[in-house]
Parts: C-alpha cells; structure tokens; sequence
C-alpha cells in the first residue's frame, strides 16, 4: 500500500497538513504516537491563537495589525527570526481564523484572568482539546486514515528525497507490530523533544533531571532525531527551551495549564539557601512569568520558593494545588524544608526594606524596597499578615526550539536545498521564526500557517510529479 | 465533647466536585460552553453548597468532558459531567423531604416501577369491584367507569401534596446554596431563568451540540427534551383546561377534537412520546464515562414514565369506543397517579432544581462585585 502523503504527529499542525492535503485528493495517513484519548502532541494544553487582524471581530476586541505583530515578533526574538518567513507567516495568520472556522473549530472570548490577550489571540471554545476534536472530524471525514500508537521509528532519506518509513505500532506494549510504509511524500509535524530528559541533559546536565514537562510525555523528539540524522538542516541549539516556574507539585509531564503560579509579584521568591534571587516586581506578570521557568532552573536543586501573606492570598488566580500554611513564618518555613533562621531574616530585610506607598496592581506602583539586592521594584508590601503562604517553584518546560530549516513552502532544507518531498511544520520548525522568547499563541498559528502550507505543496508536488510522468 | 455540625460536612461526591472545580478553575478552557463555569469563577473555594449548586446548574451536555485536558486516562481525572450528576442524584435525595423518604432516591428505578405496577394494578381492581361491567368494556364514558368527583378526591389531594412536598425541598435547595446572605428571588433573574431554560440554552456544549456519544456533537438529545418538555406542558395545559371547562364552564366530558382539552393533549402526548422514545433511544448510546457509577434508575424511571403517560394518553384517545377502554383507563390513570405520587422521589426534581439554579446564576451574575482576580496586569481595573 502507497500513501500520497505521511505525516507523523497528530497535534494541530499535523492535522491542518493533513486535512489541506485530504482536500486535494490524496490518500493521507497520519502516525500519532499518543493514543487516542491523549492525541494532538502539545496541542491539547493549548488555549488560543494569536491572529493578525484589521478590526475586532466581536470577539477579538479590537485589531492587530500584521506590523504591530511583527514588532511584537521582533521584540521577544531579540531580532532571532527569518524575516522573510516570519512576514509571511504573521500575514497569514490573517487566514487562520476562517480556516480554522471553517473546519469546524469555534471561538471564545478571552478567559476570566487573561483581558490581556482579548484584543490578539483567538480562544478556542473547549480550549485545545475541543479545537483538535473539531480537525480530527474534519480530517476522518475527508477520509485520512489515522493511526493511533503508532510512532515513526525509521525513515528511508537519499539525498534528500524521501522514500518510505518504517511505523511501529503498539510501541508501547510488549508486542510492538513492525511495517514499512511508502509514501510519496513525508510531513514531519511530530513536535519538539522537551519530554526526552536524555536529551535535555545534553544542553543542562543532571539538573534537567528536576525539570518538569509542561506538555505532553510523547514529544521525545524522535522524528526530528531521525531528519537531522537523515541530513536536515539544523536550526537552534540543544540547551534552549521555553519554560515557566510552575507548581512544584506538579506531575512529571502533562500537568498543563493549571500548574501556573501567579503570585510571584505578590511575595518574595526564596531559593533553598533561603536567598532571594530576583526582583519579583520588575513588571507586569504576563510579561515576567516566561523568564522565571529560567530563574528556578539556575538556583541549587531547580527549586524557589514563593512567600506571600494573608493580603494577597485572593489577589492572583487561584491555583490547583492548595498552598503550605502557617500562622508564623518559622513554621512555615519548617513546613517547606527551609532554614527558620535564614527565612526569618530574608523576610525581616525584605519588610525593612520596603517603603511606604499605595499598592496597586494594575499599574508600576511605588511600593518598592530601598536598600536591598536584589530590589522588588514594584508591589512590594511587608509580608507580615498571618496566616502566611509558601508555594513551591520549579521549572516548567513548554516546548524545545531546536529544529529543522524549512523554506517558504514547508520544505526541509537540506545543506540549504529544499526537499522534492520532505515538509515540516508545526513545534519542529517552529525555531525558523521563533529564535528565542516567547509570543503567546504563535505556536499554534505557525502550526496552522505551515501545516497548511506542508499539505497543499505535498499534493501539488504529487500532482506536478504526476504529470510529469 | 463538641457535637460535631453533620450538616457542613461535605459529602464525598461534594468532596470530589469541590477537587474537580478547584482544577477547571485554575484553568478555564471551558468558560465559553455553560454556565457552569461563569459562576466557578466567581468563588474561590468550593463548599458542600457551591458544589451542589453548580451540579444542579450543570446540564450535562458532555461536552466538557470531551474537551477536557485532564480527563481520563489523565491522572487528574477530570470528568464533570460524570461527577456532577452523580452529585446531582445524591442532592436529590440530600433535599428530599421528608428526610424519611430519601432513600427512595437511593433504588429510584426499582421504586418508581413498583409504585406505578401497584397504582395501575389498584386502579384495574378498583374498576372490577365498584363500576358497571359493562362500561368497562364498551362505554367511550370514562365517568361511568369512576366518576369525575372520584378522580378530582383521588387526584386533587396527591397532586396537591406532592406540590407542597416540592415546594419544601426547593425552600431546602434555595437555602442551603445561600452562604451569607440571602439571595432574593427577583423578577428579572426569573425571566431570565425561564428564558434558558425554555431553551435549554445550556443543553448545547457552548453552541456546538451536546456530546454524550463521542467527540462528533449532535442537537438530538435538545430537541428529544424540548418535545418532551413542550409536550408535558401541553398535556398538563389540557388537563387544566379540563378542570377550567369543567366547573368553570360547566361544560363537562367528553369533549370533541376542535375543544382545548384535546387540541392541547393530542399535540402534547405525541410530543411526550416522540420526546422520551428519542431520549431512551438516544440513552442507549451513551458512552459510558458519562453515566453516574452507581445506577439508580433514575433517568430510565422518568422517561419511561413520560413514555407511558404519553402512550397511555394517546391509546385512550384513539381506543376510548373500543372494548379496551376500560383497561386502558385504568392504565393511564394508574401511570398519572404514580406520577403525580412519585414526582418529588425521582427526576423530575430534576427541573425545579435546575431552574432554582439557573435563577440563581443571573442572578449572581447581573449582581457580583467579586472581581475576578489576575495577578498585576496591565489595564485591569482595580478591584
């Protein structure tokens, strides 16, 4: 049996290539390692989608231009981005809304706690999971043949051309079940390798064994292995990754949104020395909380600990996991596993040291610390409110940026030469236009953008060929 | 020794609601499909009445479930629909009054069948022993088989009880969720109650359709419960119709097709029997994470319940000149008084206590002052 077009993965990029290359006629099968309950790689923690727009929709409040957003892509990256394809692809985002609409996804407005995102980032209705329910119909309708379970484990490159791979099903089981696979052409849509600790130690030592993976367990990066293997250009390095301090309660792996701690602003962050570490008020939390997942990862055993007191226990998003309490900061400090003595003087020089002003979290107050370092330039109260909070913090990863290079239409370079037939899209190449830092819900319009572009140049390339021959 | 306060301590089905909302709540996705999760946000923590309330406002259109990151095999084992109606079913009983007849709620599928058996079974003996043979079998007079004043003694007084007994449990409901202060019943909240529920505005997973099959949404089980609805108000517009032409009018039965006793009854027991064949016909293929685990047979006992009101209905209309009248009578009338005797013991408590909570919620909603809380961002306003 031929197939037209393989992918392997199965989160929305993967599904966006399929269901565009579906349209065109192919025959498609899709590999997803995940069984079926947990299909859709990264996509299933994911909320929203940040679309380039010229007015509000009734649901997006107001409008993003292409420029606006381009700033906003230049800023986070430092300037560490393809300028070519990242004009292209924040141009496109302007499609993303009606095709996605189109295939039967449905919007919301932004979410209780996140105003901030209403005017940029489309929230899907259900979240990630409802989104990809509604592209998986779309794709079974357009008759793609998916398999579950099933990851590829072999692919058979000649200078660039692909010409078939190896599946194994039931690779999770006793009696994983071998078959080689021909396909025409070859979509790697399979996400990046931050659920591979093995890997991560390559760029961060043992201390990657204490970090916690936001996502899903099944991106081990497997296919991506196999593509820089097979002679892929490689773009970003092995030690870079996105990450936020989360609840260090949190599962080894899937613990999703609801491991997100925003109280940082609200306290003192202590290592396990019982040191501060960094200004918890230097800005706004939506635009501070991405560099904290870095902070922790830098402190002795990837570990922070966050002190609040009673004043600000209903000032943040409640959390999932319920905070350690006590009435004295002694007893709470034993309760955490810290040194009372060291705890008790960082909290009296933090309250020493903070100056009177009016606390006020919707702007840069003036309640800042004098004479400390590091300083808390901004909400910075005196933590003196019985009964006191503690919340652990340790490193949250949410994705890899080490990838392939691809060209304009999805194509996988290799040694700067695009592929015949080799297409990449989504977290594996989403490193092409997002170098560094992070931009919430560009990931999934990158896995939109190119994975409709990966499906429609799949099947051109098997039409072209086709008449060609 | 300080007796302990039985009352505020939550159940284990409260208890596992509370840990289910403490997690949506920290994550959100869902704001958009019902009202359920508006009104989480307005708390912080869940206590044994928030969780009842927001079971009993949970219309279990399924589609959370199916949305949910963190359902099943997830180890957070998220599955709210399953939780909130196994809560649902344990406030019922919670809520029952008197207290002595909950465990009704407990074997409710069990109870309801051996009522209505007992019921219609009495109401053929009663035939047997005290009316005119004949008319049993040829008459097309339902009076000469048990005279109007006999049904109004028989009827009257259990519907008016079990109307008493519903009222009890709905002050019980209303109160218990009240944390604090009391929450007035205000016209406008009602109107809007009535105007979501009239439209199952929540029976529809946020737009896209209810999902209790599988991931593939569908509108059948809305439209089964509104001809269900719709059908049961009809028939029970008849009947008042009925009474009105009655003593009112003085106009007593049987009446002719073009009167409003039956141009409201026939529409209304074929939009009952068309609404609870589809709803146990759209039951049959539930996926089976929804389900509560402990089966009650409560759900089946009500619909099959409507189905038999509305058969039973429809048959006597349309047999009333044959010589299976008589049995036929016997037979809705005992299915009507079971109903009327069992309707504050099963599901159809369902509804007063949704709308209670659906009253509620606008009412929250058009009042609260709690702002939802965010950490520092920029543009909020302050709370």
């Amino acid at each position: 049996m031929t197939y037209d077009v393989l992918i392997a993965g199965g989160g929305n990029a993967a599904l966006c290539a399929a269901i565009c290359a579906a349209r065109e006629g192919t025959r498609v099968l899709i590999a997803e390692a995940a069984p079926m309950a947990m299909r859709g790689g990264n996509t299933r923690h994911t909320r929203n989608c940040r679309v380039a727009h010229d007015e509000g929709n009734g649901i997006l409040t107001g409008p993003y231009p292409v420029d606006e957003y381009l700033d906003d892509l230049m800023r986070v990256t430092k300037g560490n981005t393809d300028p070519e394809l990242a004009e292209m692809t924040l141009q496109r985002s302007k499609e993303v809304w009606d095709f996605l609409e189109a295939q039967g996804v449905r919007f919301q407005p932004s979410l209780g706690g996140t105003l901030s995102l209403g005017r940029t980032n489309a929230f899907f209705l259900g979240g990630g999971r409802s989104m990809l329910n509604a592209l998986y119909r779309t794709a079974e309708d357009l008759g793609v043949e998916v398999r579950y379970e099933t990851r590829v484990v072999d692919i058979q490159v000649e200078d660039g051309f692909f010409l078939g791979g190896t599946l194994e099903a039931s690779w999770e089981t006793d009696t994983p079940q071998r078959e080689e696979v021909r396909a025409r052409t070859f979509v790697a849509a399979a996400g990046g390798f931050e659920s591979n600790i093995d890997w991560l130690k390559e760029g961060w030592g043992e201390a990657a064994e204490n970090f916690l993976i936001r996502g899903t367990p099944y991106n081990t990066g497997g296919v991506l292995r196999l593509m820089l293997d097979a002679g892929a250009d490689q773009i970003g390095s092995v030690d870079q990754f996105h990450s936020v301090a989360i609840d260090g309660r949190a599962p080894k792996f899937d613990g999703g949104i609801i491991t997100r701690l925003d109280c940082v602003p609200f306290g003192i962050v202590l290592n396990e020395n019982g040191d501060r570490f960094y200004d918890e008020g230097e800005d706004f939390w939506p635009k501070r909380y991405a560099i904290w997942g870095r902070l922790v990862a830098a402190q002795p055993g990837q570990v922070g600990h966050v002190i609040i007191d009673a004043k600000s226990a209903d000032l943040f998003m409640p959390s999932a996991f319920p905070p350690v309490i006590d009435d004295t900061i002694e007893g709470l400090a034993a309760k955490i596993g810290l040194e009372t003595d060291r705890v008790r003087k960082a909290v009296d020089a933090f309250n020493d040291a903070c100056q009177p002003g009016t606390f006020d979290h919707t702007i840069h107050d003036d309640c800042r610390t004098e004479g400390l370092d590091p300083p808390k330039t901004h909400w910075a109260r005196p933590i003196n409110e019985p009964p006191f909070q503690a919340y652990t913090l340790r490193p949250g990863i949410t994705f890899t940026y080490m990838g392939m290079r691809v060209n304009r239409d999805a194509r996988v370079l290799f040694d700067g030469t695009p592929s015949p037939n080799i297409f990449a899209t989504g977290e594996i190449m989403a490193g092409n236009i997002l170098g560094e830092g992070y931009l919430g819900g560009l990931g999934m319009t990158i896995g939109t953008v190119f994975g409709r572009i990966a499906g429609e140049q799949a099947a051109k390339s098997l039409t072209n060929r086709k008449a060609a021959e | 020794m300080s007796r302990v306060d039985l009352p505020s301590l939550a159940t284990a089905k409260q208890d596992e609601v509370a840990r289910q909302m403490t997690i949506c709540n920290a994550c959100r996705y869902c704001e958009g499909l019902c009202a359920v999760f508006p009104a989480m946000e307005l708390r912080r923590v869940f206590e044994g009445p928030d969780a009842d309330y927001l079971a009993n406002l949970c219309h279990n259109c399924g589609a959370c479930y199916y949305d949910c990151q963190y359902a099943p095999p997830h180890e957070f084992g998220v599955n709210l629909p399953q939780a909130m109606t196994e809560l649902r079913e344990e406030s019922y009983a919670r809520f029952a009054w008197p207290d002595a007849l909950a465990p009704i709620f407990a074997r409710n599928g069990l109870w309801i069948a051996l009522i209505s058996m007992i019921s219609v079974a009495g109401f053929i003996l009663g035939f047997a022993l005290w009316s005119d043979p004949g008319a049993l079998t040829a008459s097309g007079n339902f009076y000469a088989v048990m005279p109007h004043n006999a049904m109004v003694a028989l009827f009257g007084p259990i519907f008016l009880f079990s109307l008493f007994v519903m009222g009890m449990s709905m002050r019980q409901f209303w109160w218990s969720a009240d944390t604090g202060s009391r929450m007035p019943v205000t016209p406008r909240a009602l109107w809007q109650a009535m105007r979501d529920a009239g439209k199952l505005r929540y029976l529809d997973g946020g737009g896209m359709g209810c999902m209790t099959q599988s991931t593939r949404p569908d509108r059948y089980r809305r439209l089964f419960h509104h001809f269900a609805f719709y059908g049961f108000l009809l028939c029970f517009a008849s009947t008042s119709s009925g009474t009105i032409m009655h003593y009112l009018l003085d106009w007593p039965a049987p009446y002719g097709f073009w009167t409003p006793p039956k141009l409201l009854g026939v529409p209304g027991g074929l939009g009952l029997v068309i609404g609870a064949a589809g709803l146990i016909w759209y039951d049959l293929k539930r996926d089976d994470a929804l389900p509560p685990k402990d089966k009650t047979g409560m759900g089946p006992a009500f619909t099959w319940t409507l189905l038999a009101l509305g058969v039973t209905g429809l048959a006597l209309y349309w047999l009333r000149e044959t010589p299976v009248m008589g049995v036929l009578l016997a037979l809705h009338l005992g299915t009507v008084f079971a109903f009327f005797l069992t309707m504050p013991y099963g599901k159809f408590m369902h509804g007063l206590y949704r709308f209670a909570a659906l009253t509620r919620h606008a009412h929250e909603q058009a009042t609260h002052t709690t702002t939802i809380a965010t950490a520092p961002t920029e543009g909020r306003t302050r709370a």
